[in-house]
């Protein structure tokens, strides 16, 4: 039986995960250089190590409310085709390994989180979203005023 | 060294590593034969080497490579397995081929190794294929070359047959070139350059650091770590560099063919084709320069009968030169032709409506030439194929824009045209103005920008007006069209209050004013590209990581360009024109106050330079005047408007005719100076009201005078406001 390894995250209370083979780094807040007239999702820019990434806000992705003023989001760095991306999420989890069969294709029509979903996995006590990294990082064009 | 030299060395160099290739590939295709495409390398392999050998005249190489060329291609295309044997017969073959590039290293010939054994074990292999394909026709195998010109081997073969004597056995050491020479990937070497540029940023943080601590072994480090940097990034830099005579090789095939098709006789002078830049920009000039070279071929240089005529020689010539002058690099490009005529081109000009015969009387003979770079302007009465139909120069000038260059002519009639690109040696770094907008820090390259100009709060929010809706600002008498960067950014506006800055740029020699909060200073910044989600959105060019290590967007001054159309987007001919192609380079009066302060006035508004007894001066009320011409002329020593201290001087005042407000004044000065067309440098802001800036002219640090300003500040506005 094939196993896959997941770093898991929380976001407005759901729980979420991306292969832990697509995850470069996690980091605590990263001061930030907001994009005027980016997309919405587009939060900042990050200087990684003289490296300049684009942080997008998972909640604002997958179309949830803003997290808290309050709450310190943390930021996961994946790797993509075009180069690291920051994801900024909730709270991180663990890194678990699920088996292949307690997988299933998302359900057909949850909103706008169905296209950024790869697969479900049930786990004993709660449900556990596996993004599609490079679905989640391709923002459609944001009109430019 | 003759060139042919070079052109051997490099094929050994190639051929070489290509031989290192050619061993892992033929083994791990002895472990899996069925490997098609490390088969069909190796084929391409043995096949570059015969294609570049039998081209230098190595005939017994060719020979050689030819059998195993089509050996390999049998195998290629599946008539014969690899076995073992064709293995170790492809193996030999590696050898002979090693062993005659090494003795070509040494003698410049093959050597007299005798490879006919070799020879007739490939095509005794070879000749084995024939069996599984029944109809080995030129269908089945279209490449290996079913006639090509080497049929020596056959006859070779058995003439010789005894087993190949080892020629000389110094193959082992081919010293030279493949040892001082390796091929880098550009791509590391990239990555590598921009991995110096984080380490020069890293440096500054840390030099801005040190300032701030007072430990000598401290201190002394971070110079030595300065200067390590500093070199490191020389050398890096150096690896990417490229000899621009790469480009200039291309123009003397250009120029023999251009000139023949025009009649004329042009002989091509090239000087410094070995100064260096950044592969990069090679890349980017190429097309450029050929644009210009045609030009000068087609425009440039006289027919030969003409030259007699003006008593030149018949022969025409065409120099290009490349050197290096303060950290940037010169490429001329001069002809001793005709020269550009700066009356025609004015009449050319203001008949295409680019300029108005009002400034056309006005404008200096080399701001006319340079109308040679307006958009739609060409000034060949015939319109050739050869160098385009007047499109050229603009967006020549463009181009070079592009890469943070600039272009500029010089011209003598009858005597030649010069062309000067200068080009900066790398586009990795690049200085940048640091401005803000609502607390946001962003990047403007200094290629665009032309001068800063501080607009107060409360006086500057009337110079700004409008015209059909669009902002613009009167900068000494013509009209800047705005853009407010807060406006474009979607924030809010500033505090009206406070005072801003207007930065004027430039593209494509049209010029508008950026409207943004504040100046930070002057960087240099290693430009990083933004990911697929930012790009699209047209304002941003990409964005840095600044000294303080937090990231700043770059702005893209030509996309911002589009958005600030104004009235010079579409109304091109208007009766003010906001910003023409000659407004780069403006003519100045220098004057001087007091002990040696000077100060500049635009020419443009001076009608008259005079000498007037200082007795001449009337009072009226509180105000000087003098009766100039049958009218009262209300006269300003500029040394009180700028606050000089100056005793009351006497004897002959120096009097400038000024209009300002459609109405004349005179200006008092201690001494004229001097007329100047200079190319205005943006300084910062040493600004206050009535001097929005400072230049530096005649290697003086001049202020630039807005004279309406600072009358205004005396309350003389309008002709009769002042009493």
């Amino acid at each position: 039986m094939t196993t896959r390894q997941l770093c898991t995250f929380a976001v407005a209370g759901g729980r979420y995960a991306v292969p832990v083979a697509d995850v470069q780094e996690v980091l605590r807040h990263q001061e930030l250089t907001p994009v005027p007239l980016g997309h919405p999702a587009v939060v900042g820019l990050i200087n990684l190590r003289g490296q300049i990434v684009t942080s997008m806000d998972v909640r604002r992705r997958l179309g949830l409310p803003d997290r808290p003023a309050d709450a310190g989001p943390m930021t996961v760095v994946v790797r993509t085709a075009d180069g690291p991306k920051a994801l900024l999420v909730d709270d991180i989890g663990d890194v678990i390994d699920v088996a292949d069969a307690a997988a299933e294709p998302p359900p057909a029509a949850a909103g706008p989180q169905t296209a950024v979903t790869a697969r479900v996995y049930k786990l004993p006590d709660h449900l556990l979203l596996e993004l599609d990294v490079a679905e989640l990082i391709t923002l459609t064009p944001h009109p430019t005023r | 060294m003759t060139p042919l030299d070079d052109i051997v060395k490099e094929f050994l160099v190639e051929s070489y590593e290509n031989l290192e290739r050619l061993d892992r590939d033929l083994l791990a295709l002895e472990k899996n034969p069925g490997d098609v495409p490390t088969l069909s390398s190796v084929f391409r392999t043995i096949h570059t080497i015969k294609g570049t050998c039998g081209f230098l005249g190595f005939g017994k190489l060719e020979a050689v490579t030819h059998v195993g060329e089509n050996l390999l291609s049998k195998l290629r295309d599946g008539h014969l397995a690899l076995r073992p044997d064709i293995a170790t017969a492809l193996l030999m073959l590696v050898d002979a081929v090693r062993e005659m590039l090494a003795s070509i290293e040494q003698s410049g010939a093959e050597g007299d190794g005798d490879y006919a054994a070799l020879v007739g074990e490939l095509k005794a292999l070879q000749d084995e294929a024939v069996d599984p394909p029944p109809t080995p026709t030129v269908a089945v195998d279209p490449p290996p070359a079913p006639a090509q010109s080497s049929p020596p081997p056959t006859a070779a073969a058995p003439a010789a047959a005894s087993p190949a004597p080892k020629p000389p056995a110094a193959a082992g050491e081919h010293g030279g070139v493949a040892d001082t020479n390796i091929r880098v990937d550009v791509g590391v070497l990239d990555k590598l350059m921009s991995l110096v540029g984080e380490l020069v940023l890293a440096r500054n943080q840390l030099l801005q650091f040190a300032a701030t601590v007072r430990d000598p072994a401290f201190t002394r480090t971070c110079q030595r770590l300065n200067l390590i940097t500093g070199e490191l990034q020389q050398g890096v830099m150096k690896t990417r560099m490229q000899p621009v005579g790469n480009v200039f090789d291309r123009f003397p095939r250009v120029v023999r063919d251009l000139s023949a098709m025009v009649g004329k006789k042009i002989r091509l002078e090239v000087e410094g084709g070995e100064t260096e830049l950044d592969r990069s920009v090679i890349e980017a000039i190429k097309d450029p320069l050929t644009h210009i070279v045609r030009n000068s071929v087609d425009h440039g240089i006289e027919k030969p009968a003409a030259r007699v005529a003006r008593g030149k020689l018949e022969e025409g010539v065409l120099r290009l030169r490349a050197f290096h002058e303060g950290g940037q690099v010169n490429i001329e490009i001069s002809d001793d032709g005709g020269g550009i005529p700066p009356d025609k081109v004015k009449a050319k000009a203001v008949e295409k409506g680019l300029i108005t015969p009002e400034q056309a009387a006005r404008m200096s003979d080399r701001d006319a030439i340079a109308l040679i770079f307006a958009p739609g302007f060409s000034t060949a009465e015939q319109v050739t194929n050869i160098s385009g139909r007047g499109v050229g120069m603009d967006v020549v000038r463009t181009n070079v824009e592009k890469i943070g260059g600039t272009l500029d002519v010089t011209s003598t009639v009858g005597v030649g045209t010069t062309l000067r690109v200068r080009i900066p040696l790398t586009l990795a770094i690049v200085p940048a103005l640091i401005v803000t907008c609502d607390g946001l820090r962003y990047a403007i390259p200094q290629v665009n920008l032309l001068e800063l100009v501080r607009i107060d709060g409360q006086a500057g929010e009337k110079r700004i007006e409008r015209v059909h809706g669009s902002p613009v600002f009167r900068l000494r008498g013509q009209l800047l069209p705005l853009l407010f960067l807060r406006e474009r950014l979607d924030r809010p506006p500033a505090d009206p209050a406070e005072p801003t800055t207007l930065a004027v740029l430039s593209v494509d020699g049209r010029q508008f004013g950026l409207v943004v909060d504040t100046v930070v200073d002057t960087q240099e910044i290693v430009v990083k590209p933004l990911g697929q989600e930012l790009k699209g959105i047209g304002v941003y060019a990409g964005a840095t990581v600044l000294g303080d290590g937090r990231v700043a967007l770059i702005l893209d001054v030509p996309g911002l360009a589009i958005t600030a159309g104004g009235p010079t987007a579409g109304d091109k001919s208007g009766g003010e024109k906001p910003a023409g192609p000659s407004a780069r380079v403006v003519t100045l009066l220098l004057l001087e106050l007091g002990a040696g302060r000077r100060v500049a006035l635009p020419m443009c508004k001076v009608t008259r330079l005079e000498e007037i007894a200082a007795a001449a001066v009337e009072r009226i009320g509180g105000l000087e005047v003098l009766q100039y011409r049958g009218d009262i002329m209300p006269v300003f020593r500029l040394a009180d408007l700028l606050g000089e201290p100056t005793g009351s001087p006497a004897g002959l005042l120096n009097v400038v005719v000024y209009a300002a407000f459609g109405q004349t004044v005179g200006l008092v000065a201690d001494r004229i100076v001097d007329i100047v067309e200079v190319e205005l440098k943006p300084h910062r802001t040493a600004a206050r009201p009535g001097v929005p800036g400072t230049a530096v002219i005649h290697d003086r640090v001049t202020e630039l005078v807005e004279v309406e300003e600072l009358l205004a500040l005396v309350g003389h506005t309008q002709p009769e406001a002042g009493r």
